[in-house]
């Protein structure tokens, strides 16, 4: 008789409870070793360097994406201020990463006016060359630390951990929840963006950080081979961003997860302390985006402020609604797909499009595309793009009559369930 | 005997509507009590203010031995201290299992870390299997807990509330939309888990009510009109004209 009673699920491996842990490290695997074989570093020189920046990045973006969908696909917490973490992490790298090259460069500038250069002289050398555009010429506090690789890769992690948790514990503490909670993530975001538009921020202003691509005492090593390499410690970070994320939702803790997105009141009558919960998972999720923004930057470049302007955050939620959010791979899918199809429209390779008299280009025209599709799939097909998942597993919707799954904000709706 | 739970001179107000006027109640270590009242009477809100949703404007409420307040703590410290609450209108959580949402419920650490290090071991699991079985879910375990019926629901909202493992259980209205067989099961398992702990039952059912056979306090107009076994309040003018006798 044992088995014919539908057996409950008991506890097993970490790959059976999801599995889509495996298929998705495989892809990934599968995804990074095709780029470095068709890559002109390591490869045959199919797709160009830049390419292979920009799809390093995307994994960067999917790192993020997937913080996200921790706070707001799996909790109910809708951040719009996720990209400030990311940005965070940024700085902190390209910090050392301007300190560092710029003090090669001015020791073997010393070097060359014969006498040995005392460290007083390397330090405002240094200090010059980075500050001159904002007229400073002395290392303001926050670069005290900036000689440090170990210690900047710390701000990596802290920086962002830190802001997240004091923002968080005043936020829960006061239990904003809803939209006010976003507009408060949108002011966070936005008011970190202003200070570091100063230029007595001590991060340059406007004109940010710069040449982060070029790594200190490797400019030898073409960017061909740098640009491979960061490929896969992106690669890296998603994947083992992708198996922490899947452990943290598949068992207890995402249960009580999920169950403060959809009804945090029942949660605490449970015994439960959600804002303890949500501080957590906040402050897990921006680390995860520090680390993101980490590896994300010394592909692009350069960092400034603009890039933690609040529109930034909003686009970090459309990629996870259009994936599909409170599904690992839906996030994932959603910032490759949306960030790539942005890039290939924004960067100004899709042909123009004719009709009648006026002319669509899609430089200027894509925000509008991008902005119907979020509507359209808000509307009509709530589980975005892993939702295609669905059909082929052949999962349904509950039959809810129209109610969702709880009484909170965030809570899933009808249509974004599965039975 | 010494009291599990002191309610003395509690008010709550809404916008200077009073919901619960200078309420006291008390209940022992082991005991089963119905609140009964007409709709209004103050029966939920009573219960808001033990598990700390609302908060009084006056009173006290004390708990355990020796009494503390429980004024002024959060919901999850009460909850932890001992109270388990089942809500008027059955809430689980739908988009989890029957086995997720007893899981959830066990009484085990709460903290987020230990929570997260969380691993159900065989003793869990057979726990689960009991509960399952004692609210008769126990086909239906790995079902998501939206799909089940009305009644259901309120099954594994007990059974929840049993996992919690809770020295005092504020149950409202249990009964409500499940057939009479139901109604009886319910009953004896309220009337089980009154030999070890204090059990609170709202509901409007005066049959469901008689069969608890315990002692009854009745609620009008947020204050305490009458107390004591259920022939006796029956009897009682008073209560005949604010609620029986309509
Ligand atoms: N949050 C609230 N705001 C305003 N009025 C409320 C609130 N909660 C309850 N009340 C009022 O308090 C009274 C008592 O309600 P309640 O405790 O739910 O009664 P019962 O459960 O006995 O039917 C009712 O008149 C109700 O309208
Ligand atoms: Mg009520």
């Amino acid at each position: 008789m044992a088995e014919l009673t539908a057996g409950p699920a008991r506890r097993r491996p970490l790959v059976v409870r999801y599995p889509s842990v495996l298929i998705f490290l495989t892809c990934l695997g599968l995804f990074t070793l095709g780029a470095t074989i068709l890559s002109e570093g390591f490869g045959i020189g199919v797709i160009s360097t830049s390419f292979v920046k920009t799809l390093g990045k995307t994994l960067c973006l999917c790192l993020v994406a997937l913080g996200m969908d921790l706070v707001w696909g799996y909790c109910g917490i809708l951040s719009l201020g996720h990209m400030a973490f990311f940005g965070l992490g940024g700085y902190a790298i390209g910090m050392w990463l301007m300190y560092e090259r710029t003090r090669l460069i001015v020791v073997d500038s010393l070097a060359a006016g014969g006498l040995p250069a005392t460290p007083e002289e390397i330090s405002s050398g240094i200090a010059a060359q980075i500050f001159g555009v904002v007229g400073a010429s002395e290392f303001p506090p926050v670069w005290a630390v900036a000689h440090s690789l170990p210690l900047q890769l710390a701000a990596v992690v802290l920086a962002p951990g830190l802001l997240a948790l004091v923002f968080g514990w005043l936020a829960f503490r006061s239990r904003v929840t809803g939209v006010y909670l976003s507009i408060l993530t949108q002011a966070m975001t936005l008011a970190l963006s202003l200070y570091l538009f100063q230029n007595d921020s001590g991060l340059r202003g406007n004109n940010g950080l710069s040449g982060l691509q070029n790594l200190p005492g490797l400019e030898n090593t073409s960017q061909a081979i740098v640009s491979i390499w960061f490929l896969w410690g992106s690669a890296l970070a998603l994947g083992l961003g992708y198996v922490l994320a899947a452990w943290m939702v598949s068992g207890k803790f995402g249960s009580v997860l999920r169950g403060i997105r959809d009804d945090e009141a029942r949660v605490r009558f449970l015994g439960y302390p959600v804002e303890a919960f949500k501080l957590f998972v906040f402050t897990v999720s921006a680390v995860l985006a520090g680390i993101a923004g980490a590896i994300y930057y010394p592909q692009a470049g350069i960092i400034n402020p603009a890039e933690l302007a609040p529109i930034a955050s909003i686009y970090l939620a459309v990629w996870v609604a259009i994936g599909g959010r409170g599904r690992l791979y839906g996030a994932v899918i959603g910032a490759a797909f949306v960030s790539l199809l942005s890039s290939w429209f924004t960067g100004g390779q899709a042909p123009d499009l004719n009709i009648l008299e006026y002319r669509i280009q899609w430089v200027d025209w894509w925000t509008v595309l991008l902005g119907l599709s979020f509507v359209a799939v808000t509307l009509f097909a709530p589980k975005g793009i892993g939702g295609l998942f669905d059909l082929l597993a052949a999962r349904r919707n509950p039959n809810r009559h129209g109610q969702d799954l709880g009484p909170d904000h965030g809570s899933l709706r009808e249509k974004e369930a599965d039975a | 005997m010494s009291q599990l739970l002191e309610v003395s001179g509690v008010s709550v107000s809404f916008d200077g509507f009073k919901a619960l006027n200078n309420l006291s109640f008390s209940i022992g270590k082991a005991e089963l009590r119905a609140v009964i009242g007409p709709n209004g009477a103050g029966k939920t809100t009573f219960m808001d203010v033990v598990t700390g949703k609302t908060r009084p404007d006056e009173g006290s409420v004390l708990w355990g031995e020796p009494p503390v307040s429980l004024l002024g703590k959060s919901e999850s410290k009460i909850a932890t201290a001992g109270v388990g609450r089942k809500f008027q209108r059955p809430t689980v959580f739908e988009d989890q299992s029957v086995q997720d949402n007893l899981i959830m419920a066990l009484k085990k650490a709460r903290s987020p870390l230990s929570v997260l290090l969380f691993k159900p071991e065989a003793s869990d699991f057979a726990r689960v299997d009991e509960l399952a079985d004692v609210i008769g879910l126990g086909p239906v375990l790995s079902m998501k807990s939206g799909e089940l019926s009305h009644g259901q629901k309120q099954w594994l909202e007990i059974g929840m509330l049993l996992a919690q493992e809770p020295k005092l259980l504020l149950v409202d209205e249990p009964a409500a939309g499940m057939t009479l067989a139901e109604r009886k099961k319910t009953t004896q398992i309220l009337r089980d888990a009154a030999k070890s702990r204090a059990v609170v039952v709202v509901e409007h059912d005066m049959d469901f009510v008689r069969r608890l056979d315990c002692r009854v306090t009745v609620l009008h107009e947020g204050s305490v009109l009458a107390e004591g076994y259920i022939d006796h309040v029956t009897q009682n003018q008073q209560v005949i004209e604010v609620y029986l006798g309509r």
